[in-house]
């Protein structure tokens, strides 16, 4: 099975990167655009086809790995369809 | 004093931490890959050195965090065992869970490299010692992401329980506007666990302890361990 597991700072924590962006996208004209925040993908291949238990073993793996949920969150979407968000 | 020195792939301040406690106590420090699972008998002290662990992948010393050798010193640590955390250390042992919070992104998004005024907001410790309470002190930071953030529980339950071993500051001991190098939450350079056993900071007391090379200000540091 494929997975795609997006890693993203909390709201609130400052991101100095996606600032830098967002300072850049406003020089290039796009004065439209309010936020940019930066994060992270991982596109994961998990073998089996139980979706629950690959999307258990992934929270299981965001939580040890993938994000620091200090300032992290991190959601989970499994073959192109919702999966689950914490 | 039984020094062990953690050597994770990609850390380059190792060889600069073992010199500096050598010239502290004239012993010389053993050297622990991480692929180890225990620290050598009677260590007294653990360092997880500055550097470039897993070249910052993923996130700085997130990868270093979970190797074999990381259970064998956070159980020296839950012993009161003692662990010195330098820079990349520091990401370690925050993502390691051995101290609160997280180390990011510089705010200014610059790697800094210079010297930097700190002060030395604890001399009770067994880390610091040598200095005097408040005493400024100079040496090398070197670090694109020693931000130090955590909630504001978190924050509070540190200044709270006078766990801020180092703060950023002017050379009068100010820690006013423009003297952090990376936007620090309070202007923490340093951290101490709740037993006081863990220190973890940003700023490279091993590389101020010769007068030829920078400085001697860090060497209170190492005077400290030996005492």
């Amino acid at each position: 099975m494929q997975a795609r597991v997006s890693v993203t700072l909390k709201s609130g924590v400052l991101d100095p990167q996606g600032k830098a962006i967002e300072g850049a996208l406003h020089s290039l004209g796009h004065a439209g655009v309010t936020s940019v925040r930066q994060g992270k993908i991982f596109d994961v291949t998990i073998e089996g086809t139980d979706r629950a238990a690959a999307e258990a073993e992934l929270a299981k793996v965001c939580e040890a790995l993938l994000a620091n949920t200090v300032i992290e969150d991190y959601a989970i979407v499994i073959d192109g369809n919702g999966g689950a968000a914490a | 004093m039984k020094a062990a020195i953690v050597v994770f792939p990609g850390v380059n301040r190792d060889r600069d931490v073992a010199r500096a406690l050598r010239l502290a106590s004239g012993a010389e420090p053993a050297s622990v890959w991480h692929t180890e699972t225990s620290l050598p008998d009677g260590t007294d002290l653990a360092v997880l050195p500055g550097g470039f662990s897993y070249g910052d992948y993923l996130r700085c010393g997130a990868i270093a965090a979970r190797s074999p050798v990381m259970d064998a010193v956070r159980a020296h640590a839950a012993r009161g065992g003692r662990v010195l955390a330098i820079c990349n250390g520091f990401q370690v042992a925050c993502e390691a869970g051995l101290l609160p919070g997280v180390l990011m992104r510089n705010a200014d998004l610059h790697f800094v490299c210079r010297i930097q005024h700190l002060s030395v907001e604890r001399a009770d410790t067994p880390f610091t010692r040598a200095y005097a309470p408040g005493q400024v002190i100079a040496v090398p930071v070197a670090h694109g992401e020693g931000n130090y953030a955590a909630d504001e529980d978190t924050i509070a339950r540190l200044e709270g329980a006078g766990r801020v071993a180092f703060r950023y500051c002017g050379p009068e001991g100010d820690p006013a506007h423009g003297t952090s190098p990376n936007g620090s939450r309070n202007h923490i350079a340093g951290i101490l666990s709740e037993r006081l056993n863990v220190l973890g900071m940003m700023p490279h007391p091993e590389n101020a302890v010769e007068a030829l090379a920078g400085g001697e200000d860090g060497k209170g540091l190492f005077d400290s361990l030996m005492g």
